[in-house]
């Protein structure tokens, strides 16, 4: 392979990453604008995901039938967790939010591990196997099918906040809470709304990512942590400023790892992560505003 | 002693304050009244550091201390207490009142770790200095309660001696007597002549037109973000623009 | 304040003790538990006493352990003078690092911590040339005291358990002193610290840095003592690990400090039959400790001992009716 076709190549799976990290990231975003919670367990939805389809195809589950199990007991999970662990706490301080979701995050995986053990599993692609070359570099169809579902739940994504009651709700809630209150709105409602699309689209995100990486059960950690950098780089954007997080993200990974080091690969999210939130916190992508107390 | 020069605030597309100059004299009890909105607490903040202006300076007694941070402020002997009482509410009142000093006192993080004789003396010396403040406030026998535990008129006054604890030269408060009773709010009446005595300037946002009326030497009205007047309480309530402002035309 | 002093004496003579009942693979249990209670307690006076959030405080203890692994056991340097290089090198990047890190606050700090202590770990990794990479460095030589070699076990536990005494005297001094009141403040309310005329950028960064110091000291003891050292010691797990035992002994208090230490110290031990238990058991702990017994395992103790003293007093009542 020539440089060129190289160049592609990373294109081309960076922009794959990149759609993951983007749908994780946008978990990420929506339950921090309607709650102003970071789940750290995100990570670990994407990763039950995976594990799930891949339980529900061992007890001959057809295939979409097992995908569509997965969501829904993925989302069933995010609600239970806000409704035990998030809305009956008594003191919210940041630190104490933290703790809980790592606790949350850290009991997942274990009980995974419990329950599947600790064997990576792989998911059969959507469609086959078979490479597909384009201008000389070499994707798999299910690097197609990340563009073409991520599109799907940008698209939905957009539909439900800006043209479904719901949607508008949930956003107004982002803007301030106490006047959504005000006005009608049942907050709490909103924030274990929020949860489970987000535990829903973690859980799409696994699965469509399973096939090419295979799935285990603590691959929700990392995953986690590069869908919260992407959702940092867009500012906490529930909208496009995420998404080009996430493809940036993706991008710089690949081309990181295949021009400078592979080893590094991974740093290499986290030193954007850092950079950016010493220098810019509020995303790349947002005007900047003066410092409110 | 503490003058403010044309200072004018910008949120977004709101004029929070619009070339506001004020001068403040020393010893006296100023107030600064206005209807809400009028930028009373927007002005503290830019004055304590907390915020900083779109525009404008403010001096203390000739030094520029515009965009100063609260920290350096409390050197220089300007401090102000909350509307919301920003109280340690995990450390006991003795506790709080001694962070209060924390400007006059000087042991860093390893003499106290090591605890080097020098900061044991100091510590003695501050805890009775401590006391005294208590007793200015009248709220020795609180020493020990946490501070989260006491009702909201107690607070208020833990805050007061803690803020006393820094010796400061200009006392700024926001809405001291927020949430008094009546019988609190006479008893803060007292407390605010006898810090008068002690030498401090003070400077009070309030909307107790009573309280003002009885304690303040002069009083700044404001108004939608704008200076309307100054002077003395007479002469305030005298004064057509602010009768207008507060009550409408008619 | 004088009944902690009080406990810390009874403290010193039940650790000056304890290897009188304890001998063998509980003694090494007990080694751990030093290490632990110091990393425990340096973590604490950031997180209990200023209230800000680290979730890499691994990566010090593993720069600490690095350092002095590979001065020592490459370049033959003296273990004492490699303890002292890498707390100076520890302190100094703590202190650079701080300043930026720190303006950050709640989730955002958590997440820059952690992202700090996986870039740490991923370096441990990766520089196989001076760290071993993946399968650790060995050779590491045992501490000296004149005639005497560190290398069994009660000398070692006497070793650690000096310096973890030490840190929790620095812990208790500082509670009850003026730095230690101003970083409560700031923990409460930052905004009237400062007004107060706390200087919390510096003071938050100064306590960053004693506190990634002491977890460095301690890493480098613990490679003296293990000889043997790996990067998966030191990742976002362990960094977790070091949280629990702080919040589930009780922020802000010492001695809680020790109770979690001690605890997560064992738990993995009482769990070996049914090892893979452990992550599950820490996920509930933090959990329900967060909900339920915000104090921690001091606040506990606080609260019984409270309870049981209101209790007598009302017998005692009854009884003179």
């Amino acid at each position: 392979m020539n440089l060129l076709q190289q160049l592609t190549q990373y294109l081309f799976s960076g922009l794959a990453t990149g759609a993951i990290y983007a749908l994780i990231g946008l978990g990420f975003a929506i339950i921090y604008n309607a709650a102003g919670i970071i789940n750290f367990a995100q990570g670990e939805f994407v990763m039950l995901g995976g594990m799930l389809t891949h339980f529900f195809l061992m007890v001959k589950f057809p295939g979409s039938v097992a995908m569509a199990a997965a969501v829904v007991v993925a989302t069933a999970l995010g609600a239970a967790f806000e409704r035990l662990t998030i809305r009956p706490l008594r003191q919210p301080t940041p630190l104490s939010l933290v703790i809980i979701t790592i606790g949350g995050s850290i009991l997942i995986r274990g009980v995974a591990m419990l329950v599947w053990g600790k064997d990576t599993h792989v998911l059969p692609p959507f469609s086959g196997n078979e490479p597909i070359t384009i201008a000389g570099a070499v994707i798999m169809p299910q690097h197609l099918w990340i563009c073409c579902v991520t599109l799907l739940v940008i698209a939905a994504n957009k539909f439900f906040f800006y043209h479904t009651v719901s949607g508008k709700a949930m956003r107004a809630c982002s803007f301030n809470r106490t006047a959504a209150g005000l006005v009608g709105i049942d907050v709490r409602k909103m924030v274990l709304l929020s949860f489970a699309i987000s535990s829903a689209m973690g859980a799409m995100a696994g699965i469509i990512i399973a096939p090419l990486t295979m799935t285990s059960y603590d691959v929700g950690v990392m995953l986690g942590l590069k869908g919260f950098c992407a959702a940092i780089i867009g500012g906490m954007s529930s909208g496009f400023a995420t998404v080009l997080g996430g493809l940036l993200l993706g991008l710089l990974e690949s081309f990181g790892a295949g021009l400078i080091s592979s080893g590094y690969k991974d740093a290499i999210a986290f030193i954007i992560l850092l950079l950016i939130l010493f220098i810019r916190p509020q995303g790349l992508f947002s005007k900047a505003q003066t410092e409110r107390v | 002693m503490l003058r403010i020069e044309g200072i004018t605030q910008i949120f977004g597309g709101l004029r929070a304050l619009e070339n506001v100059s004020v001068t403040v004299r020393q010893g006296l009890i100023t107030g600064v009244i206005g209807p809400n909105g009028a930028g009373k607490t927007t002005l503290f903040n830019i004055i304590t550091g907390l915020y900083t202006q779109t525009s404008g300076k403010v001096f203390l007694d000739g030094t520029d201390i515009s965009g100063f941070p609260p920290e350096r402020l409390a050197t220089l002997g300007l401090v102000r207490t909350f509307q919301n009482i920003e109280m340690f509410s995990r450390m006991t009142v003795l506790e709080n009142v001694l962070v209060g000093l924390h400007t006059r006192s000087r042991s860093g993080i390893l003499a106290c770790a090591l605890k080097l004789p020098w900061h044991l003396a100091e510590e003695r010396r501050m805890r009775e200095d401590a006391f005294r403040r208590l007793e200015f406030c009248g709220i020795t026998d609180l020493a020990h309660i946490v501070a989260g535990a006491l009702p909201f008129g107690k607070c208020r006054l833990v805050e007061i001696a803690r803020a006393m604890a820094v010796n400061p030269r200009l006392l700024l408060m926001d809405e001291p007597a927020a949430g008094l009773n009546s019988r609190e709010t006479a008893e803060l009446e007292e407390l605010l002549r006898k810090i008068q005595e002690a030498g401090a300037t003070v400077v009070l946002v309030e909307h107790d037109m009573e309280l003002v009326m009885n304690i303040c030497d002069a009083i700044v009205v404001l108004n939608l973000g704008k200076k309307l007047a100054h002077g003395t309480p007479r002469q305030i309530q005298e004064n057509p623009e602010v009768i207008k402002a507060y009550l409408g035309e008619g | 304040m004088k009944r902690d002093y009080l406990l810390f004496l009874l403290f010193i003579l039940v650790v000056l003790a304890a290897p009188l009942a304890f001998r063998g693979y509980l003694l090494n249990v007990l080694i751990f538990m030093g290490i632990n209670t110091m990393l425990a307690v340096a973590l604490n006076l950031l997180l209990g006493f200023a209230g800000q959030i680290s979730l890499g405080h691994a990566a010090f203890f593993g720069l600490g352990a690095y350092l002095s692994g590979i001065l020592t056991a490459t370049y033959g340097c003296n273990p004492w003078l490699a303890l002292a290089v890498a707390a100076v090198a520890v302190g100094l990047l703590a202190f650079g690092l701080g300043f930026p890190i720190l303006k950050l606050q709640g989730h955002y700090l958590a997440m820059a911590t952690l992202g700090f202590g996986i870039i740490v770990n991923i370096v441990f990794n990766e520089t196989v040339a001076y760290t071993g990479g993946p399968s650790g460095l060995s050779g590491i030589p045992n501490l000296r005291l004149g005639r005497t070699r560190f290398d069994g076990d009660l000398k070692n536990y006497y070793l650690i358990w000096t310096f973890t005494l030490a840190t929790m005297l620095l812990g208790i001094n500082l509670a009850h002193s003026r730095i230690g009141r101003a970083l409560r403040a700031i923990h409460d309310s930052e905004v009237a610290a400062r007004v107060m005329g706390v200087n919390a950028r510096i003071l938050k960064v100064q306590v960053f840095t004693l506190s990634a110091i002491i977890s460095a000291v301690a890493g480098s003891l613990y490679a003296h003592t293990m000889m043997f050292i790996a990067p998966a010691s030191f990742g976002f797990t362990f960094s977790v690990e070091l949280v629990t035992m702080v919040i589930i002994g009780g922020l802000g208090n010492i001695f809680g400090s020790f109770l979690g230490a001690a605890l997560l110290t064992i738990l993995p031990e009482l769990l070996r039959v049914v090892r893979d238990y452990d992550i599950v058991v820490y996920g509930l702990l933090l959990i329900v400790m967060t909900m339920y017994m915000p104090g921690g395992l001091a606040g506990g103790v606080a609260a019984l001992a409270r309870w049981i003293r209101t209790t007598r007093n009302r017998s005692v009542d009854h009884a003179q009716d």
